[in-house]
Formats: structure tokens, sequence, C-alpha cells
């Protein structure tokens, strides 16, 4: 178990430099002299080219990169183009709501979604698999800004019933983890029940049914515990997705926290901000996917033995 | 699909002679068996006309094109038999933008699919073939971009380049690469080992040439239904990009930035917010239902 702890660490690694490199080489890339944007257009040339020898732009791209890659290391971000304060303390101060934002949307995508898959696989071709279809699909194409939109539109303007701004107080938490746990709902629905339906047709499991064992037990003892070990994956790959959509989703419900934060910094052309934050998203992800890695050699003892 | 092929000549032996269009017959009889897929391949060639006919529901005149013809005495109107998706803030037709819209979204879409699919092909197909330092190199490329999630990748590229289509297209393209590649990869490596492939070899085939007269073709079916899938993907993030504001600006009807001007009238004017966003939402489900439907044509075995 340590042993393939240490493996999946050791992958991570060139992994997050390689993240870092992307985003690093995006931020070259910007147009436009960050120090000429720290200043303004009116600063005297001297002042600018005496900034751009401060934040080391003057040295060529490995050499910059190198220097990113230790400070990166040492959590030092940047500088806001905005409020002239380093990124990192701007974004972590945020991060914590977007957090809770996602974790909300996971347990909503989760609870509803499993439970979904194995309704729909265990009653196959009835009117619970149907339904849970449709609501499958339709979870999948509506685009979760939009999603949003319409759920202000009806919860809060028509019937009034949940505010449409803010994230203060558990009935603001409402809105906004459903728009963005849903489409994650329709696709961990779609896998457990498409994993389910495999599972259910195995040998073990006729077994079961031939010496008598109780269905119940047979869905939720023998076929779940098979079942879910693609699901784990897919839940893991869907924090990635969620973190994303928590993007768009607080800009709608105007959420105080790093998504929203990148796209008022969007409007201000603040790219360190925005760099900083999609580095910090990611990083977070491959450590999200490691844990989920740990997760499924914990919950399959095939992946364990192998690493004995 | 070789074996597929097969089991299709022993099925029907009156079409065996001419194999390759009885093998595109068949699967497009199995695609047209599916409710779902045909609805969405319905709802396509709907945005397809609607496209191709903007100009003419909504002509523009000398100063405008059709989509942004004002009329300020005419603002916030709710659907009625003149415009039946009602009109805007600056009393343009919301019907007449969405039509237009829908050429944007299509455009976006096919660019992007094409970007990130030659590119995707030729990275997993070179990688899946060559084994050992170029594979290792590409694949481990390839988790780097998958580490990032798909629509931050899209935002932190397009945030770097100047707002407008172009740089939609190009943001969305790179971000969506490393699907494509892992697909190629994976049924590359179970076709190289075949006996066919040993044999283009073995008439001096070059490398070159095995994998795109040979192996290529023989992937087509997970490609082409990635490529549709990736499409509805595609349209989803574009319009999310323009939706934040990084992608395409106004006054370009894109159905992103439609919704996102709506924003500000959500409480008084609920058919602004309402059509852009059905669009959208109608175009993926469509293309997600004719990807599933040619996942179960191209394979019936994978059908449950």
């Amino acid at each position: 178990m340590h042993k393939f702890i240490l493996k999946r660490l050791g992958l991570i690694i060139p992994v997050i430099i390689g993240v870092i490199f992307v985003i690093f080489t995006l931020t070259y890339i910007t147009e436009g002299c960050p120090a000429t944007m720290m200043l303004g257009d009116q600063a005297p040339a001297e002042d600018i080219a005496a900034l751009r020898a401060e934040l080391g732009l003057d040295y060529p791209f490995l050499v910059q990169f190198g220097r990113y890659v230790t400070n990166v290391a040492q959590l030092d971000f940047g500088t806001s183009f905005a409020s002239r304060r380093p990124v990192f303390e701007e974004i972590i101060a945020r991060f914590p709501t977007t957090v809770h934002l996602a974790s909300m949307s996971v347990v909503i995508a989760i609870a509803f979604g499993v439970p979904l898959g194995i309704l729909s696989a265990t009653k196959q071709y009835t009117i619970f698999d149907n339904g849970a279809t449709i609501i499958g699909l339709l979870g999948l194409s509506i685009p979760n800004f939009w999603l949003g939109m319409i759920f202000i539109l009806f919860f809060s303007v028509q019937l009034g019933w949940l505010p449409s701004s803010g994230f203060g107080t558990p009935m603001h938490w409402i809105l906004p983890s459903f728009t963005i746990g849903i489409s994650s709902m329709a696709i961990i629905m779609r896998m457990t029940r498409s994993s389910m339906l495999e599972v259910i047709r195995q040998d073990y499991i006729r077994t079961a049914r031939a010496k008598g064992q109780k269905e119940s037990k047979i869905i939720f003892n023998h076929a779940l515990k098979n079942a879910l070990i693609p699901v784990i994956t897919v839940v893991g790959l869907q924090f990635g997705m969620l973190l994303g959509g928590a993007i768009l989703t607080e800009t709608i419900y105007s959420i105080p926290g790093l998504g929203r934060f990148m796209v008022d910094s969007i409007g201000r052309r603040d790219f360190p901000i925005i760099q900083g934050g999609v580095l910090l998203i990611a990083l977070s992800f491959s450590f999200v996917n490691l844990m989920v890695d740990v997760l499924y050699a914990f919950v399959d003892p095939r992946i364990r033995s192998q690493y004995k | 699909m070789s074996t597929d092929k097969n089991i299709e000549i022993m099925d029907n032996p009156e079409t065996a002679p001419s194999k390759k269009r009885s093998q595109l017959y068949d699967i497009w009889r199995r695609f047209s068996k599916s409710k779902t897929a045909m609805l969405g391949l319905f709802i396509m060639v709907v945005l397809i006309l609607l496209a191709l006919t903007a100009d003419i529901i909504a002509p523009g005149d000398e100063r405008r094109p059709g989509y942004d013809i004002q009329n300020l005495q005419n603002t916030f109107q709710p659907p009625s038999l003149e415009h039946p998706f009602g009109t805007d803030n600056f009393g343009r037709d919301i019907f007449a933008r969405v039509a237009h819209g829908s050429r944007i979204s299509l455009q976006v879409g096919l660019v992007v699919v094409s970007i990130s699919m030659f590119a995707g092909v030729a990275l997993g197909a070179v990688s899946g073939f060559f084994s050992g330092f170029v594979d290792n190199f590409i694949m481990r490329t390839v988790d780097i971009l998958l580490a990032i999630p798909n629509i931050l990748l899209a935002i932190a590229i397009a945030s770097a380049l100047r707002p407008g289509l172009g740089s939609v297209m190009i943001a969305v393209g790179i971000s969506a690469i490393s699907g494509y590649a892992r697909i190629v990869r994976a049924s590359v490596l179970s076709l190289r080992e075949q006996e066919f492939i040993e044999a283009a070899r073995s008439v001096g085939a070059s490398n070159f040439r095995i994998i795109t007269k040979h192996i290529l073709p023989n992937c087509m079916a997970p490609i082409i239904v990635q490529a549709t899938m990736g499409m509805a993907s595609a349209i989803s993030v574009a319009a999310a990009l323009s939706f934040i504001g990084i992608g395409i600006q106004p006054p370009t009807p894109e159905w992103g930035a439609m919704l996102a001007e709506s924003r500000r009238f959500i409480r008084d004017h609920w058919h602004m917010v309402m059509f852009p966003g059905v669009a959208i939402a109608l175009i993926i489900f469509a293309l997600n239902m004719m990807g599933d439907g040619l996942r179960d044509a191209f394979d019936p075995r994978l059908k449950k």
C-alpha cells in the first residue's frame, strides 16, 4: 500500500511541473507587458524598465520559468495587476467558498446519481429506467450557466422560494449546488447504470440468486461493491468539472468565491489572477485524483495486491 | 471492425458481394432504428437549415447585418406572431439573432473539432505506433493537459489571446486534443500487433503508409463518435467563454454572449433568457444523441 502511494506521488510531480509550465507559457505569451499593465500607459519609460528588471522580465524564457517554479513552490504566484497584492493571498482567501460549493455539488451528484443509476439498472426498460434516462440526457445537455439562470427565473423570481444571490445561509447554497451538480449527477447516473448492468449479468450474481439470496442483498451486498469501482473514477474526474462549473455558477449567483473573482479579473485584464486561479484549481484537481487512486486501491483488493 | 464485417456477411449472405456499401448501409440501418439518434439528427438538420437560411429569415439592410437591426421603439416585446422569440433591449428580434447565432455555433463546433481531431489523431497514432520514448513523451504531455479541467484550460488560453472568434476556436480546440489522442492511441495499440499490419510491413510499406492507409481507417469508428460528442462539448465551452466575456463579443449574436447580455433583465423579461439557452441545449442534446446512436451503430455488440 505504501509502495503504491509513493509510486503514485512520484507520478504526480512531473504532471504538476508540466501544468506550471503550461500556465507559465500562457503568461509569457499574453499580450501586453506586465510592467506597463501595473504602472499604466502614462508611466515614464524608466519606471517601466525598473519594474521589468525587478519582476525579472528581462531574463530568457527558461530562466524565467525556473524562477516561476521556485516561486510557485514557495506559494508565490506573482502580483495582481489590479490590487498590487500577492496573487496567492487573493485567491486562497476566496478558495474555501469554491471548495465548499464544489463539495456540496459532489454530494448532490452522488446522492442522486448512484441511487438513480441502480434503480435504472435493476428496473431496466421500465418507466423508472426511461425517466432516469431522460433526466440524465437533460442533465448532460443543459449548460450549467443557463440552468442557473432558469433556476433563478423559476425558484427566485417566479416562486420566491430561494434567494438568487449571495452565499450567506444554507438557503443560498441550494440553487448553486444543484446548478453545478446536475450535469455530474447525470454522468454518475449513466456510469452507475451501465456498470451495474454489466455486473448483474455475471455468474456470481446468478449463483447468489440460485442459492436463494434475497434480491436486495444481491444488489447491495454483491453487485454494488463491484459496480461502484468504475463510478469512483468518474466521481474523481467530475471534481475537476465541478470546479470549472463553479466559475460560471458563482458568476450567476454572485457568490464571492474564486470563480467569480477570476471572471471579474478577466474584465480587468488581471492575468496573474486568472492564471494563478487556473493553477490552483489544476493542482487541487491533481491531488483529488491522487486521493481517488489511493481510495481505488483501498476498495479494490486486486489493485492492492499488485503492490504487496 | 474486420470481425464485425464477417458477422454481417454471415448474417446477410445476399449483401455479401458489395462489402463496403453493405457495411455503411448496415451502420445506417442500425442508426436509424434508434429513435433518440434520429431525433438528434432531425434537430441537427433543422439547425443547419436555420443557419443556411438565416439571411432569408432575417435579411440585413445597407447599414446593419440581419442580427443587429435595432428598433428602439420596440424593446423588450414578449414573444408574438411578429417576433416569435420577442425582442431584446435594443428592440432586435431575438429569433433573428438566434438564427444567425446558429451559424456561429456550427462554425465554432466544426472548426474546433477539426483542430482537435487533426492534432489528437496525429499525436495518438504516432504515440501508439512508436512505443518507447515518443509514446512516453506524448502521453505525459496529454496527462498534463488532462490535469487541467477542460473549461479552465480554455479560459487560460483564451485570456492570453485577444478576445474573438479565432481565439475561442484555438482555445477550445487545444483543450480538447487530449481526448482524441487517448482514444486513438488505445485503438492503435490494439491494431498494431495484428497480422494485416505485419503483412503490410512485409511487402515494404512505410510507417507513414501503414498508419494512414491501414491503421487509421480501422479506428474511424471511435474517432467519429468522439468528434460528434466533441462538437457538443466544443459548442458548450465556447458559449461558456462568451458568457464570461472572453469569447465572442457583442453585437455578434453568439448564444452564450446573448445569455450574458440577458442577465441584467432576468427579473422582468424571461424571454430574453429562455431562447438562446434552449438553442444551446438543443444542439448539445442533438449531438450527444447522435454520438450515442453512432456508437451503438458502429459496434452493436456494445449495445445492452
